[in-house]
């Protein structure tokens, strides 16, 4: 036993592999926070009024609201004007061929193992890189012109296709919605904007690529995604960061919508720097993850592998209104050394024989700890309505924590909610077991968890899963012997 | 091929084997027999260098190396192979991953390539045909949801696949009908090779009708208390444990 919180203990005191800080120019505004900074961003992007409307309503909201405490987090105090709001590279390209880009960041994105230029020829997949928060490359954008889909940088399309913006932006997360949400709605730099039109089923993943880099700088994406009529999408986002000491806050909001028999798949696979073995340093991850479901059948299903950052706080939710919509979560949420996840979801089911899954994978080691947070609300209206929810956490060692705060509410008779969890530790047997067939322990628990998870890494795109697969490994593998 | 001397061994300062000499030669094929809690179980592990074990004297010598020294998976790759009483599961771990990793990890350790898919593919078919192993077995989950005899019989696979030289089987018989009985002794018969020694750990003597063994060992309270060749099974099975409790005083 002594033997195994050994190797245990050294297999989880792995220091992150992704911790590198890339060195090309930023042009930042002071820190701090006021109505002044807001109008200068607005209009560093050239905003329209609505716009800037919008920000100052949130800001306005922002200042009112306390910070939540009821998450199973120990949140350091942030001063939140000691922030710089807005960075941003300071040429904006706008390349036709990755041979003018900037060499640090072709660099960067290599040593991540996502080499743009192969993505491109091999994947198929159309990439709108955020680094810090100006996107700077958007590819196969003319593919997915033809078929009418917009795909660009929040900033692009607020200025192309405003109309939209404004009909969309805080439909699924209003500004008042939260304290991290005000503080994105009032502040986000950029983010992403994505459109399919009716009919249409998007031919490719989409997929975004967050980076943080600025020292000292908040990060504040938005990402919204709207689906119409009998379309189809399916968006990737994955996201790493370099190393650095200071805490780094991020809140981003991502909202979705779909409109009748639309369905959109939106997976996440996130690997931000999750401090050092002492605790030291590491992401703030604050995001509100929000979709709803406006169509008659319509689905929104949120599939995400969170292995990385200090403090996650994040609950991708589906609001089913429409008759017979379908909403689905499926998450893996590895914590190390001293991270911190207070993570789950909401399912609101409002329309008539709407329909939720929730499949939820804990995994702690070190002295982590990793909880659990749903909501499953069934409204009086949405008859015949099913969830079924599946909690299950994994312990790596006796020193972390796994906590499951699940909440149900039915109001009506004709609807079953079904909620099941489990609570495992790898055993000693099964690692044995391994050994004796010539797998050393490290490979064993890279095995066994995955095989854990596999349920849920099953449900992300095929060349997602195999990066998820091995961060999963990594981020619990290390230096044994 | 393996010399154990003066093999004591404690667990949770309890100690359960009070000094084991055996000495086993290439292609023998040795019994230990004896009642519950005598230590057959614990020698096995022992062997096969389960960590929770305190050696307190003697040593083990495998292949002209001190085996005690060397880790699991190490002695796994040399060719020491546990066939449990008690496989475990491991769920969401499809078996045929589980053994292409097994199988590749013993081939890095004699420097050798991987094999191809194809290669070992064709492997699996002919050693599944060997334990008549359902072939949908594979695509499950190591040993989830597998019946006792299929669990017993997923072990002769394994071993059949890593062709060890060395194989324990711990109480291999246990949980089996007859027919599965015979499966696994055809398994374990037709895996018989010159450069091959077996242990085979066993309550009864019925499992010995089908695996002849070269010799037999009785354990009894941590000690090798008689020694003899196949015929002791069947005297032993005749007269009951007691008669050695009786013979050893």
């Amino acid at each position: 036993m002594e033997e195994q919180d050994k190797i245990l203990h050294e297999v989880t005191s792995q220091e992150y592999k992704f911790g590198f800080v890339s060195d090309f120019e930023s042009e930042s505004i002071p820190k701090g926070l006021n109505e002044d900074v807001i109008r200068v961003i607005s209009a560093k992007k050239n905003e329209p009024e609505f716009m800037l409307q919008f920000r100052l309503d949130a800001y306005r909201k922002w200042l009112e609201m306390p910070m939540p405490d009821w998450a199973y987090l120990k949140i350091p105090p942030i001063d939140f004007q000691d922030i710089i709001y807005y960075s941003a590279p300071k040429t904006k390209p706008q390349y036709e061929s990755l041979d003018e880009v900037d060499p640090d960041l072709i660099e960067t994105f290599n040593k991540l193992g996502i080499p743009l230029e192969e993505q491109k020829v091999l994947a198929g997949v159309a990439v709108d890189a955020v680094i810090d928060s100006v996107s700077v490359k958007t590819t196969f954008k003319e593919t997915l012109a033809e078929k009418g889909i917009i795909f660009c940088s929040f900033s692009e399309a607020v200025q192309e296709h405003p109309d939209l913006i404004k009909k969309y932006l805080g439909m699924a997360v209003p500004t008042s919605d939260n304290f991290f949400a005000a503080l994105n709605s009032a502040v986000f730099s950029d983010g992403s904007f994505c459109y399919i039109p009716k009919g249409v089923r998007c031919p490719m993943e989409l997929s975004t690529y967050f980076r943080i880099n600025a020292a000292g700088t908040g990060q504040f994406e938005r990402t919204l995604i709207v689906a119409e009529d009998e379309s189809y999408v399916s968006y990737l986002e994955g996201c790493t960061a370099p190393m650095r000491d200071e805490n780094q806050l991020h809140a981003a909001v991502v909202e979705i919508i779909a409109l009748d028999r639309a369905e959109v798949k939106y997976s996440t696979v996130q690997n931000w720097y999750p401090g050092n073995k002492e605790g030291k340093g590491g992401v703030y991850n604050f995001v509100t993850k929000r979709g709803i479901c406006r169509g008659v059948s319509s689905k929104i299903s949120w599939t995400q592998v969170e292995t990385g950052s200090a403090i996650t706080w994040k609950y991708p939710s589906c609001i089913l209104m429409g008759d017979n919509s379908v909403g689905e979560f499926n998450s893996v949420a590895v914590t190390n050394n001293h991270q911190q996840a207070d993570t789950g979801t909401k399912m609101v089911h409002i329309g008539k024989n709407t329909k939720s899954t929730i499949i939820s994978k804990g995994i702690s080691a070190g002295v982590s700890n990793n909880a659990y947070r749903g909501l499953v609300k069934v409204l009086p209206g949405a008859v015949n309505s099913r969830n079924f929810s599946q909690c299950d956490s994994l312990l790596l060692g006796s020193t972390c924590g796994a906590h499951t705060f699940p909440y149900i509410e039915v109001g009506n008779k004709s609807s079953v909610v079904e909620h099941e969890a489990t609570t495992s530790k790898i055993g000693e047997d099964q690692i044995f077991y391994c050994n004796q067939r010539g797998i050393s322990t490290e490979d064993a628990i890279g095995m066994i968890v995955n095989g854990y998870a596999k349920e849920v890494l099953n449900k992300l795109p095929m060349e997602f899963a195999v990066e998820a697969q091995k961060l999963l490994a990594i981020s619990l593998e290390g230096s044994v012997g | 091929m393996l010399t154990i001397k003066n093999l004591r061994v404690a667990i949770e300062g309890k100690e359960i084997l009070k000094g084991i000499n055996l000495e086993i030669k290439a292609g023998e094929v040795h019994a230990i027999m004896g009642p519950n809690g005598s230590g057959k179980s614990t020698l096995g592990n022992v062997l096969a260098g389960k960590e929770e074990y305190e050696i307190l004297d003697g040593e083990v010598i495998y292949e002209g190396q001190d085996l005690l020294d060397l880790s699991a998976e190490d002695r796994a790759r040399m060719g020491v192979f546990l066939g449990f009483q008690y496989p475990v599961e491991i769920p969401g771990v499809p078996m045929v991953n589980f053994i292409k990793t097994s199988v590749n990890e013993m081939r890095k350790f004699k420097g050798l390539e991987p094999l191809t898919a194809g290669e070992f593919l064709k492997l699996m078919r002919e050693k599944k045909e060997l334990v008549h192993l359902d072939s949908q077995l594979t695509n499950r989950s190591v040993n989830e949801g597998f019946s006792g005899g299929e669990k017993k019989k997923n072990e002769i696979f394994q071993m059949a696949m890593l062709e060890p030289k060395l194989a324990i089987l711990d109480e291999t018989d246990s949980g089996l009908d007859i027919d599965a009985l015979r499966i696994v002794s055809d398994g374990v018969n037709a895996l018989k090779h010159p450069e091959r020694s077996t242990i085979v750990i066993t309550h009864y003597q019925r499992l010995l009708d089908y695996i002849v063994p070269d010799f037999v060992h009785v354990l009894y309270q941590g000690q090798i208390v008689k020694s003899a060749g196949k015929e002791l099974a069947l005297e032993l099975e005749e007269k009951g444990y007691d008669w050695l409790k009786n013979h050893s005083l």
